[in-house]
């Protein structure tokens, strides 16, 4: 048994509301610079549709994940290291930047510099990447809240694999949200793609991080990761994805997309696991055992062997203790009510997900039924079959029972909960047809619905003898903050060459040239510009205003009346 | 013999590879962040999918002539019962197909680098003034391919040009060899001698990125955080005890 600990994260999508709120504070805290304009390492699909990048689950067509080859032996599904390598000059199904979507501004500059006119100017779109007006014609969340369907629905590959009936009748029924960040899986095969060895996976926390250093651009990972999360920064020509947020992870807080998660539907804690048994799991020969064979390689935190293994591991024991704190271990292992995204990738995600309860409960509510009873519901849970088996294809590789167990549970939950609620006696039998304990019920619930803070991220700190290594205390030249090699524009060879570039956003110059950069390549009248969306509301940056009349006849000459420009006797000018 | 042709033969040379090695080292430890060629598939990727291969698999036979042909001297060659013919004959085909592979791709990807609108955006000065000097080379070179195919070749360069890029290399330069070389050869070398000088401070780089290490390393990839990370090892005296997670 070799045991390593792994970080985690479990999403219950009863609650999310699909604000977007996890998306855009992630994205200005990361992807918030030119070359990945079109990145979200956190977002939001709605589904059933076509998700992002477009269709991404059709791993026919994309090729990402591991398949058990005819040897039974696991290997990628885009074939062997010689293949890689051999079609390395072209990769052959990286998507391209139209299955994300053309990033654009707009040319707000109109909208003040128009001549007086009867209508309204208007601010067209300009492509980031061309600099030319474009039409829009997609985006990241096109499809928000089945915009388009049923045409655009109709071309989710999780959707094709269910019955045609099912596909005509499916966005009438039922829809919910799927947050997705990095699945920093326990078997990544964006890092068995790279064939410069840059992506590895932390042996502290199993985050798996690019290397910025070591990445040379050979987009294998893109194609190699199934759920698409690795992307390709077009400008420094490297590959980047979601960090876990390990600078924060690190002191003990959690990720910006949980932090500020409105509906407080994610927890993170940390698992430990058996590194020797990864390999065998991930081979299991039925998808639909690859759930068991996953939850199979978790270790029980509290069994004194596993404890005693992860010692000699040299996992500390207040990382032990968070092991047996940890949400997501009991979510997953206690309580199994959360599920893997697309088990059948191959992968290991440790993301896992709780599936929704809530548009079962809803579509018995209005059909005049008491959408909470425990016999109601349960029967509701059997017969729509249709969010079910949707379910099921994308957290149990098409395993309903599965699906319906867990939903099952959560319905339970509801029940015997409600009767708590209204004074009434417990009624064990609810829990004992789920095969749970009230015990387990009340402590499900308690994790679900009350959990605070400290209970639904459970994060050990980096240790402080391990501090000299981390990130943010090396701040290395200062340097390289301002106008130095690398930073605002191209330097002598090509985009942000030379040092590193720091990562922690809170820090005036990149802010500064962030509020006036809003085109990729640097415009010429760049220190008159204003990106607004990216002002916090402090002082005025240069170019928010027009020069002064003062300052502009100083500048011209005495023109201006012949008052010099410091003199105390200037008024204001008029409006 | 003048002062020019030393100049030339000797001394560009010398500083040409100087600046091809230091250069490598320095660009290694200045800005590994910028070693990458900016791929631009993204973008693009119907024209690349032709361009790209074309271009790099007919270069890569082309350093395998060159290899071949500099490297080798003529007496190796005959000694091991080659005629002069046969390798001519050998050397011409392959050349010239790989060559005009090479000069295929290389159109592909300056069309679509030129007329693809992102792509064109993407591309800087120094990807501008790269480009003209390798296309000089290589149309330098496969012109004095075909012009030995036609049979215009003056001098055979396993007389000159390769004895005189080996002298190079052990210190003993030769450039008389250079001068009798015809003036095709002399252009190509040249324009080659440039190539090597701006080559660490190109994209170009790339080229010493080949991933051969992929073959024989471990499909994941597992590294401490600790030592790593940081720019600073561990200092002496925070070592964990007995080794632990490293």
């Amino acid at each position: 048994m070799r045991v390593m600990a792994q970080m985690g994260m479990v999403m219950n999508l009863d609650k999310c509301i699909g604000c977007h709120t996890c998306s855009v504070t992630c994205k200005q805290a990361w992807t918030n610079r030119s070359g990945v304009e079109y990145v979200w390492f956190n977002n939001v699909e709605t589904r059933p549709g076509q998700g992002y990048p477009r269709t991404y689950e059709d791993q026919e067509k994309w090729r990402g994940g591991w398949e058990v080859g005819r040897n039974g032996r696991l290997q990628l599904r885009t074939g062997s290291r010689l293949k890689r390598l051999l079609t390395i000059f072209s990769s052959p199904v990286q998507p391209s930047i139209n299955d994300y979507y053309e990033p654009w501004t707009y040319d707000y500059e109109t909208l003040t510099s128009a001549p007086v006119q009867e209508h309204t100017p208007v601010a067209r779109p300009r492509s980031l990447l061309t600099n030319k007006p474009m039409n829009i014609e997609w985006s990241a969340n096109w499809d928000d809240n089945l915009g388009g369907a049923p045409e655009l629905t109709r071309d989710d590959p999780v959707l094709k694999k269910i019955s045609a009936e099912i596909k005509e009748k499916f966005e009438q029924t039922y829809m919910f949200y799927l947050p997705r960040i990095c699945e920093h899986c326990i078997n990544p095969s964006c890092a068995a793609s790279c064939p410069s060895g840059a992506i590895y996976k932390r042996e502290e926390d199993g985050i798996v991080l690019v290397d910025q250093d070591r990445c040379r651009g050979w987009r294998q990972c893109v194609t190699g990761c199934p759920y698409k999360k690795v992307y390709f920064n077009h400008r420094t020509g490297k590959a980047e994805k979601c960090t876990f947020c390990f600078p924060r992870v690190e002191v003990g807080i959690p990720t910006v997309c949980s932090e500020t998660c409105v509906g407080r539907l994610r927890y993170i804690g940390i698992v430990l696991y058996d590194a020797d048994k990864v390999l065998e799991a991930a081979s299991t020969p039925d998808d639909q055992d690859l759930y068991k064979a996953q939850r199979s390689i978790l270790l029980d935190p509290h069994d004194p062997e596993v404890i005693r293994a992860a010692e000699q591991a040299g996992i500390s024991r207040d990382w032990i203790d968070s092991a047996q704190r940890s949400p997501i271990y009991a979510l997953i292992n206690r309580f199994e009510v959360a599920l893997p995204l697309h088990p059948e990738y191959r992968t290991m995600p440790m993301v896992w997900y709780i599936p929704p309860l809530s548009p079962v409960v809803d579509a018995l509510t209005e059909t005049g039924h008491d959408g909470e009873d425990a016999g109601n519901i349960f029967g509701a849970i059997e017969s729509l079959r249709i969010p079910v088996e949707y379910l099921a294809e994308l957290f149990a590789a098409g395993d309903t029972n599965l699906v319906t167990g867990v939903l099952k549970k959560l319905g339970a939950m509801r029940s015997y909960m409600r009767d708590l609620n209204l004074g009434r006696p417990a009624d064990e039998s609810i829990a004992t047809a789920v095969g749970m304990t009230g015990r387990d019920i009340e402590d499900m619930h308690r994790l679900l619905a009350i959990a605070k803070y400290d209970e639904r991220y459970v994060i050990p700190l980096a240790h402080a003898e391990q501090g000299p290594g981390q990130e943010e205390l090396d701040t290395g030249c200062s340097l390289d903050y301002d106008d130095g090699p690398g930073m605002g524009g191209w330097g002598p060879f090509g985009e942000t060459s030379g040092g590193t570039t720091p990562i922690a956003v809170e820090n005036f110059h990149m802010l500064a040239a962030r509020q006036t950069s809003d085109t990729m390549a640097a415009p010429g009248d760049k220190g008159q510009r204003v990106n607004l969306l990216n002002w916090d509301g402090k002082g005025a940056p240069e170019g928010m205003f027009p020069a002064r009349p003062e300052e502009s006849a100083a500048l011209h000459g005495p023109d201006g009346g012949g008052v010099s420009a410091d003199s105390p006797a200037v008024t204001d000018p008029k409006p | 013999m003048s002062t020019l042709d030393i100049l030339l033969w000797v001394v560009v040379p010398y500083i040409s590879l100087a600046i091809f090695v230091v250069g490598h080292y320095w660009r290694y430890k200045y800005d590994k962040f910028g070693w990458t060629t900016r791929s631009s598939q993204l973008y693009e990727r119907r024209l690349l999918r032709w361009g790209s291969p074309l271009f790099h698999f007919g270069i890569l036979f082309v350093l395998l002539g060159h290899v071949g042909g500099l490297g080798i001297p003529k007496s190796w060659t005959s000694a091991v019962g080659i005629s002069e013919e046969a390798y001519h004959a050998v050397a011409l085909v392959t050349g010239a197909i790989a060559g005009f592979c090479t000069l295929a791709g290389l159109a592909i990807l300056i069309y679509r680098r030129r007329t693809v609108g992102p792509v064109f955006s993407a591309t800087t000065r120094n990807d501008k003034f790269m480009y003209v000097v390798l296309t000089a080379t290589i149309l330098f070179g496969l012109s004095n391919t075909v012009l030995g195919a036609l049979g215009h070749e003056g001098v055979d360069y396993r007389d000159t040009v390769s004895p005189w890029f080996r002298s190079i290399f052990y210190f003993q330069p030769q450039p008389e060899l250079m001068t009798e070389a015809g003036l095709g050869f002399q252009l190509h070398a040249l324009s080659a001698l440039l190539l090597f000088a701006i080559w660490p401070f190109t994209r170009l780089v790339h080229v010493f990125s080949a991933p051969l290490g992929y073959f024989t390393r471990p499909y994941i990839v597992y590294r401490s955080r600790a030592p790593h990370l940081g720019n600073r090892a561990t200092p002496r005296g925070w070592d964990r005890v007995g080794g632990g997670r490293r």
